[in-house]
């Protein structure tokens, strides 16, 4: 099911680009910088690839970034700098993670807001459900068909099914 | 003659799918029991004609029969037989026709096997799968039949993707779809259930059988999907959050929601609406997976719109069936019975918060994987939705859920004791602790969250195995008599208990690798070593070898412990294809315990230095290890007496000697 991914991975990876994934020859001496640049690859996406970070991209342009990433954090920027560049540059698609704002509201709204309706409902369906006697069960089903329900919950009948 | 054979088999298909969608719905409004008894044979038959459409596709494949389109473009009389056969579900049409034809198989086995079931709901459910299948033979005949010939046939045909040619990747597609399609079955039920206007427990017990079946089928696909890319995409990662991935992680989600909800109305008569909205959402969200993989959609919105004749199709399946059934189910539901109260601390309550925290895990990534095409159809703005953001959203519902996970056995029905399960979860939470602090002091570095994870992930496996501690008394009772009660347990009972422990391995899994994997990428020249984790690996050097499509250049690695003693050899290559102009990564593993070391290597440079990327991967191996034990505990929830065919009269001492069977 992964075959889009996997074809574009490949469009990026045949013969024509040997460039792999961060390569040994770009990155920085300095272990505590080269971690910085790792982090913020992992947010930045290749944008000729499909849903692929310039961390592990295989193609020309992710290349390209990851060493522009590098000279940007050699340069002195801090962690947001970096990104406000990259940004200023290639839009605000290569943000793997998208910023909050007006149009991402929604995005970012569905996880809490969600969970928030569904206790609501679950409160109020509870509070409902104290107030009302309710009959429960099988009132209206015929004699025959409680018989059938019992005998299937004893377990004594074969159940259809596998 | 025998595709053309093939094609005139799916359109009789057709024809029955359209007998069999019709006849008995009329049948059941005028009380026709002779039309309604039109649905089982006429399930069997279609059955029969796309099986041996499928057949007429594989026989073409397997003779390499180059006159027909589809096998030209992906089968090639140099590979082996079993890609020759796997390569035909390795492409768009035969993947919609192995679709199609797991379809009917399952309505062909509710027909065979449904004998039991009430004859009206047997009847509507066996037309609504019809409708699904009619409308897929639809589209396969429309726009991507798969037995189209070319006039002047070919020597040779074109290659199956070289990516594809991998046995992880041969039958993951069929597991997956025998999942999504699995899912089918409850949703026919569900909106025959609406059509009736009526439903009950045994309902749930009808169709629980099929929910764990294709939960089964999806859990080890998924799994698969996940251990193939991180083997052969070169760097081992195991999730990317890509939209591919998430449009069977959606599925799985709602799918294991319905699993438990389904518990709770066979049980208790409760929660029977909601369990009917879920068992159509789940197959809903197959549907949408199918559209978003068939149809080119997540490449780009524009790509989408300058082919859109199957997409469009695809579109419109799912706007008349999720659509359709919504919109039945929003005008029926008010008229199904409620029943079953119960109190919010109780099993009851512990399953409808599995179900609030999976169905909110499950809509964020459906937002979180439709919002770019959403939002750029609308507005034109290109937004991207990565891993991060998931990371961000999906984590925070997941951990809430697995610790909650281990109470919602020890519940009781109707009315729990949250103090008593917390008393009897007292050593799973000591044993939790424990693991934290003891991740505290042995592994060093990653974030400071992980040792709480792995706290997690103990507590979810302790929190099964006290589950089964408890109703077996093993500490109680002498050795022998705990495992009399422990063979008496409904075989449901250790179907949760592995699930669960299932989920708690695949956690520890996840944790263990995501923060203490570490990682070397250098390039190193012949002689040169590496030192990872407690390893030493040495480069030996590279030499070629030839398979049957395909040229490796091999990197020989030898590796030590760092106190020098020896453990072995590791040989990554990378594999050229010469047909298709391609290579592909073929990494190295070496099993450690649930540890793996991992090397892939790129091109070797003309000094006869490779590029290295050599990986520590701490506990990876419980990701797929936990899924498989997943796997496991469907089965054995699968087997329980309760749902087989034709089970024997449970024996009365059984009877009385174990508490409640209950999941």
């Amino acid at each position: 099911m992964r075959y889009l991914h996997a074809l574009m991975l490949l469009l990026a990876l045949a013969w024509s680009f040997p460039v792999r994934a961060v390569q040994p020859d770009e990155m920085l001496a300095d272990p505590k910088l080269e971690a910085r640049a790792r982090a913020i690859s992992q947010e930045l996406r290749c944008l000729v690839c499909q849903n692929e970070s310039i961390d592990e991209s295989e193609a020309p342009l992710a290349h390209d970034l990851r060493v522009l990433v590098r000279q940007r954090i050699e340069a002195g920027d801090s962690d947001a700098q970096v990104m406000n560049f990259i940004v200023a540059r290639y839009g605000e698609f290569v943000l793997l993670k998208p910023r909050l704002e007006w149009r991402t509201a929604l995005l970012w709204c569905t996880p809490p807001g969600l969970l928030l309706i569904g206790i609501v409902m679950l409160l109020i369906a509870a509070h409902r459900r104290k107030g009302a006697a309710v009959v429960i069960g099988s009132a209206n089903l015929t004699a025959a068909e409680e018989a059938r329900v019992a005998e299937l919950l004893r377990g004594e009948a074969p159940v259809a099914g596998d | 003659m025998i595709p053309e054979l093939g094609h005139f088999a799916l359109m009789l298909a057709l024809g029955l799918a359209l007998v069999q969608g019709i006849m008995p719905i009329v049948g059941t409004r005028s009380n026709d029991p002779v039309l309604m008894s039109i649905a089982g044979p006429a399930a069997l038959a279609q059955f029969a004609f796309v099986a041996m459409a499928f057949t007429a596709l594989a026989v073409s494949y397997v003779t390499s029969d180059f006159s027909v389109l589809n096998v030209y473009e992906n089968s090639n009389t140099q590979m082996p037989l079993i890609y020759r056969l796997t390569s035909i579900w390795g492409n768009h049409e035969g993947s919609m026709m192995l679709w199609v034809s797991i379809l009917t198989f399952f309505g062909a086995l509710v027909a065979a096997f449904g004998t039991n079931l009430p004859v009206v709901l047997k009847a509507n459910a066996l037309a609504v799968q019809a409708w699904i299948a009619a409308a897929f033979e639809l589209f396969i005949l429309m726009t991507s039949n798969p037995f189209v010939r070319i006039p002047n046939a070919p020597f040779e045909g074109q290659d199956l993707n070289p990516i594809l040619q991998d046995p992880g990747l041969a039958f993951h597609p069929p597991m997956l779809y025998l999942g999504y399609v699995g899912f089918s079955i409850s949703f026919s039920f569900a909106i025959a259930a609406l059509i009736e206007g009526r439903i009950d427990a045994a309902w749930a017990r009808w169709v629980r059988p099929w929910v764990l079946g294709a939960w089964m089928c999806l859990t080890l696909g998924i799994a698969g999907g996940s251990y193939w890319a991180y083997y052969e995409l070169g760097w081992g990662g195991f999730w990317f959050w890509d939209p591919v991935e998430n449009a069977s992680l959606m599925p799985w989600l709602a799918g294991t929601a319905l699993l438990h909800s389904a518990v709770v109305m066979e049980k208790r008569g409760a929660l029977k609406i909601w369990t009917i909205l879920l068992a159509i959402l789940t197959f809903s969200l197959s549907l949408i997976g199918t559209f978003l993989v068939r149809s080119g959609v997540l490449t780009s919105v524009h790509a989408f719109a300058v082919d859109p004749r199957r997409g469009i199709f695809i579109l419109g399946i799912l706007v008349v069936f999720i659509g359709g059934a919504l919109a039945l189910y929003a005008w029926r539901a008010p008229l199904l019975k409620q029943g079953g109260l119960f109190a919010p601390i109780s099993r009851e309550g512990a399953l409808v918060f599995n179900n609030l925290f999976l169905t909110t895990a499950c809509a964020t990534v459906l937002v979180g994987t439709l919002y770019p095409l959403a939002l750029e159809a609308l507005t034109g703005a290109k937004i991207s939705v990565g891993p991060p953001f998931f990371d961000l959203t999906f984590g925070p519902l997941f951990i809430p859920l697995m610790a909650v996970m281990p109470f919602g056995p020890l519940m009781g029905w109707k009315r729990g004791d949250l103090l008593g399960a917390a008393q009897r979860l007292l050593a799973a939470a000591m044993l939790a602790a424990l693991a934290t602090a003891a991740a505290f002091a042995l592994e060093h570095g990653g974030p400071m969250m992980a040792p709480f994870g792995v706290g997690v992930a103990v507590f979810v496996m302790a929190g099964a195995v006290t589950d089964i501690a408890e109703r077996t008394l093993v500490l109680r009772l002498p050795l022998r008599a705990a495992l009399r009660r422990a063979l008496g347990l409904p075989r449901s009972a250790w179907g949760t208990t592995f699930a669960h422990f299932g989920i708690g391995v695949t956690l520890m899994g996840i944790v263990g690798v995501t923060a203490w994997g570490s990682e070397r990428i250098a390039e190193i020249k012949p002689g040169a070593s590496l030192d990872i984790a407690h390893y030493r690996v040495t480069f030996d050097g590279t030499f070629d070898r030839a398979g049957s499509n395909y040229r490796d250049v091999v990197g020989r690695f030898t590796v030590h412990r760092l106190n020098g003693e020896l453990i072995g050899n590791m040989q990554p290559s990378r594999r050229a294809f010469p047909d298709r102009n391609m290579a592909t990564t073929e990494a190295a593993l070496m099993s450690r315990g649930v540890n793996q070391l991992y090397i892939s290597i790129g091109d070797p440079n003309k000094d006869g230095s490779v590029p290295v990327r050599l990986y520590f991967k701490p506990y990876v191996l419980m990701i797929w290890l936990g899924a498989g034990i997943m796997f496991v505990g469907g089965a054995l929830s699968l087997s329980d007496r309760r749902l087989r065919v034709g089970a024997p009269r449970p024996a009365k001492a059984r009877a009385r000697g174990v508490p409640q069977p209950a999941e």
